[in-house]
């Protein structure tokens, strides 16, 4: 009798000594990172879920390489990491537009290192009969004038435009140098490239966009004004839909995330994963855009 | 038409609606487990999953999974008993109470997302544990806890009131009849409702997106010490749970294979869940037969 | 001197051992006391979330001075702009009816369902109806709504696709997907209203003459009607907070749709959607927070709607 009464106080004493400890432990966790400072700290990179496969797979090859380490990389979009890098809550904020051009975010004290560009075109259904279009149809069909694939000569299928959500970098990208800056009309939207793809793959004349590394048979790769997407269009600004993948620091990198930033910028993962992974290296791109999006030759 | 003839209908009628529920349930767990049990081997439920190769499985996200399970029953069990046994025996019918009451079942029909992001500005920015384990078991647990708390209820106000009277007339203080003679008897229906609660715990996802995170740093399974960086046991990492990582597969993935670990990671799901129901059943009824035998 | 010995007398009687509190009085008022702290932890927990909820959900109409006429009303949803009047845009109403549709029509189909399944368990079949059919709505219970998202992607928006104009996200699929989730939730509770039915009335009607179904009907289902009520707006509380499985059919288009197959949008799905791409303390996610808001309001009013229609239940 008097055990099951013990038991049960005993519950309530081990609930809030866990409590209490789980508290507790984060200030143990800070003073044992004081002494073993020479051992890396384990850093957090949040942000971009376009770049969260990029930054992952490095990630997990530099902790296969340098055991001990430990990085976490999480998704949660380009507005959590760059809020979240500005307030100095992560190690790293990943992000596939310029802090600039984010409004809320204070850049000042954020430094950029560009680890990655990422192309980007217009995907469709493999049956629409088109398969080269210009910018101005491009622009028509995004803004809904153009409704129906055979006034570009394609069958008679009506046009599904699918988009993704407000705020995404990739559709911002595309805004800004697919259409000019004109804003698309309001359809279906989509929070992820995965399921933008799915879907265009599966819906007769379905078109959006999507980035390199998503193109594959299930969907057709547009042309736009003769330009094929592909990395040598790139380089060279021929075709001008592509974006930096940034990691931004707050301050100087330092300690494990200078190393993981070096890491990937080095020639062995950018000529290596990188392309595996169908991102363009940073290093083999002969012009240079700012955040204004002005082009310099390099 | 008589009155025997719309009998006859209205009794075909509803064989039809029974037949149409148990083909729905038969065609959904048909349609998750002959496309995830083809992909279901020793080593897709062991193995971490790769970031854009084939091959991945699903090891890290079991395990946590059930350790987030653990947690959140750790913390939310105990407070659930304590609540249940308030409102069955010492709550008077006052106004605070009823406010109480009102409260805890507006707790209970919130969406998930909406404890989700409470989670994510309480535990994750305020307590400043970052996406961890422990800040998704905190979220799980006021995601379960009206539930618990009505099922230790119930069951504790189902117990007859012989039974109290029967330890009061041994010379028992109220508190002792309670935690020795009332509890007992409530076991089985708590356990059960435990065990069905823990299936809702298992399969949530949208709760945990901004709490627990997206994502799995390599852990070693070597290594036991729940302060190391790499354990798996570390409650200050993040963490994907299976339902998370079906989420994030199915919008962000770019392993040529991910429709397949999908249905894979779908099916074992739902073969844990059906795991837990089988159990409660079993559990609930062992332990009624123990009781009733004593 | 008299007294200081009255007082010794007195203190020898206090320490006998009748006067003393028991060790078990004392355990019962600390476990009272603990017991009592669990359930005010419960309550201060939602009040912090409706507190939170709240004070971030109205910083649009307070701090970026939004419209709570256009949030209700306007049809366009673009926080990160300002219309001609120097407001956010914020119209809201293409999403609260969307949720609205699919509440109310998966509550049609459900609910009608869920109590035929019922009336099947406790009436016609009670013996075979609970062994078959108690796992069956245990089971879907249990399936994770993620996985019904997936289910509702990969089989539901196809089928409706082939069968109707139109590329199959929409309204009606978030319906269907929708309907089945709630089904369990909605059948138990529906179980315990008829159940509750005490069985005297049932013999009574049946000993008048009358057939099962209008035993059914006439006494049951009327007794049993507030219950019922309460089992369905359960569901529907359900059905209008869940997010993920909705948000992969529906299609998340902020229009108005014209028709059950075009792309529509829920409150949850935008929620969802937009978290991440926003920055905390901005008006695009004080915006959401708002969506967050009605959420909320709306489980309040779910619950408030639930205890009044219980209020006429039999006991």
């Amino acid at each position: 009798m008097k055990k099951r009464k013990r038991i049960t106080l005993l519950a309530f004493a081990l609930l809030s000594a866990g409590v209490i400890a789980a508290c507790s432990s984060t200030n143990a966790d800070e003073s044992e990172k004081e002494e073993t400072s020479q051992a890396a700290e384990p850093i957090m990179a949040v942000g971009s879920s376009a770049m969260q496969p990029l930054v992952e797979a490095a990630a997990q090859q530099y902790t296969k390489e340098n055991p001990g380490s430990v990085i976490s990389v999480q998704g949660g979009g380009s507005g959590t990491g760059l809020s979240k890098i500005s307030e100095d809550a992560v190690d790293i904020g990943n992000s596939d537009i310029f802090a600039e051009e984010k409004e809320g975010v204070d850049a000042g004290s954020l430094v950029d290192h560009k680890v990655a560009v990422v192309g980007m075109g217009p995907v469709s259904h493999p049956e629409t009969g088109v398969d080269d279009i210009t910018t101005e149809e491009l622009i028509g069909i995004f803004t809904g004038k153009i409704k129906n694939w055979k006034e570009l000569g394609g069958i008679d299928q009506e046009i599904i435009v699918i988009n993704r959500a407000k705020g995404s970098g990739t559709r911002a990208t595309f805004e800004a140098f697919a259409l000019q800056g004109k804003e698309p009309i309001d359809a279906q939207e989509r929070d992820s490239s995965g399921t933008v793809r799915k879907i265009v793959s599966e819906t007769p004349g379905a078109i959006s966009y999507l980035a390199f590394s998503y193109f594959d048979e299930t969907t057709t790769a547009l042309q736009v004004n003769g330009v094929t997407p592909n990395r040598k269009n790139v380089e060279s600004n021929e075709w001008e839909i592509w974006a930096y993948q940034h990691m931004y620091t707050n301050g100087e990198a330092t300690g494990l995330a200078k190393e993981l930033i070096d890491y990937i910028l080095s020639d062995e993962i950018q000529e290596t994963l990188l392309v595996e992974m169908d991102y363009l290296p940073v290093t083999g791109m002969k012009v240079e855009r700012d955040a204004e999006g002005s082009i310099m030759k390099k | 038409m008589s009155a025997k003839m719309k009998d006859q209908l209205a009794t075909a009628g509803l064989y039809c609606i029974v037949g149409i529920i148990i083909t729905i349930l038969a065609g959904l767990l048909g349609f998750v487990f002959v496309r995830g049990i083809p992909q279901l081997s020793w080593q897709f439920i062991t193995s971490p999953p790769q970031v854009f190769k084939e091959g991945g499985g699903v090891g890290p996200q079991l395990f946590n999974s059930f350790y987030l399970l653990v947690l959140t029953l750790m913390i939310s069990i105990p407070i659930a008993i304590g609540a249940g046994i308030y409102l069955a025996e010492y709550a008077k019918d006052h106004w605070t109470i009823r406010c109480i009451r009102v409260l805890i079942e507006v707790l209970s029909s919130l969406p998930s997302i909406v404890v989700g992001l409470f989670g994510f500005l309480f535990f994750v920015l305020y307590m400043d544990w970052g996406f961890s384990i422990l800040s998704g078991a905190f979220t799980l647990s006021v995601f379960n806890l009206p539930l618990l708390v009505r099922v230790v209820e119930q069951s504790i106000t189902n117990v007859p009131k012989s039974q109290r009277e029967a330890g009061w007339a041994l010379g028992f203080s109220s508190w002792e009849t309670i935690t020795t003679i009332v509890l007992p008897a409530a076991l089985p229906g708590i356990v059960t409702g435990v065990i069905l609660a823990s299936g809702r715990v298992f399969g949530e996802a949208a709760a945990l997106i901004y709490t627990a995170g997206m994502s799995t740093p390599i852990i070693d399974f070597t290594n036991w010490n729940p302060l190391s960086a790499t354990s798996p046991l570390n409650p200050f990492r993040p963490a994907e749970t299976m339902a998370v990582h079906i989420w994030k597969i199915n919008g962000e993935g770019i392993m040529p294979d991910a429709a397949a670990v999908s249905d894979g990671a779908a099916a074992l799901l739902i073969i844990s869940i059906l795991f837990f129901n089988i159990t409660s059943r079993i559990i609930g009824s062992l332990l009624c037969k123990k009781m009733s035998a004593n | 001197m008299k007294g200081v010995q009255m007082m010794a007398k007195m203190m020898k009687e206090m320490e006998h051992p009748l006067y003393k509190k028991s060790g078990k009085i004392r355990t019962g008022r600390i476990g009272k006391w603990i017991t009592f702290l669990s359930v005010a932890l419960t309550a201060a927990i939602t009040a912090a979330i409706l507190f939170l909820v709240f004070s971030k959900g109205l910083a649009t109409f307070i701090t970026n001075d939004g419209s709570v006429k256009d949030f209700f009303t306007g049809t366009a949803w673009n926080p990160a702009e300002v219309n001609s009047f120097g407001k956010p845009i914020i119209g809201a109403l293409p999403f609260l009816l969307g949720s609205l549709a699919v509440t109310g029509l998966s509550a049609l189909i459900s609910g009608p369902l869920a109590i035929g399944a019922a009336i099947f368990m406790s009436e016609i079949a009670p013996r075979g109806g609970k062994r078959i059919m108690q796992p069956v709505i245990e089971l879907l219970v249990g399936i994770p709504s993620v996985v019904y998202g997936f289910i509702g992607l990969s089989a539901v928006v196809p089928f409706l696709r082939n069968m109707f104009p139109g590329s199959g996200f929409g309204i009606a699929a978030g319906t269907i997907v929708l309907s089945v989730m709630i089904l369990p939730t909605v059948t138990s509770l529906a179980l315990d209203a008829i159940q509750s039915v005490p069985r005297s009335l049932r013999e009574a009607s049946l000993a008048l003459g009358s057939t099962r179904w209008q035993m059914i009907c006439k006494v049951v289902l009327k007794t049993a009607k507030p219950g019922l009520m309460m089992a369905v707006i359960f569901g529907m509380a359900r059905a209008f907070g869940e997010a993920l499985a909705v948000q992969m059919v529906i299609g998340n288009a902020s229009v108005i749709p014209h028709s059950l197959f075009e792309p529509a949008s829920t409150v949850t799905s935008i929620l969802t959607m937009g978290m991440g791409y926003t920055v905390m303390g901005q008006v695009e996610n004080n915006a959401l927070w708002s969506l967050a808001l009605v959420l909320l309001i709306m489980s309040l009013i779910f619950t408030i709607t639930v205890r009044v229609a219980g209020k006429g239940r039999v006991r």
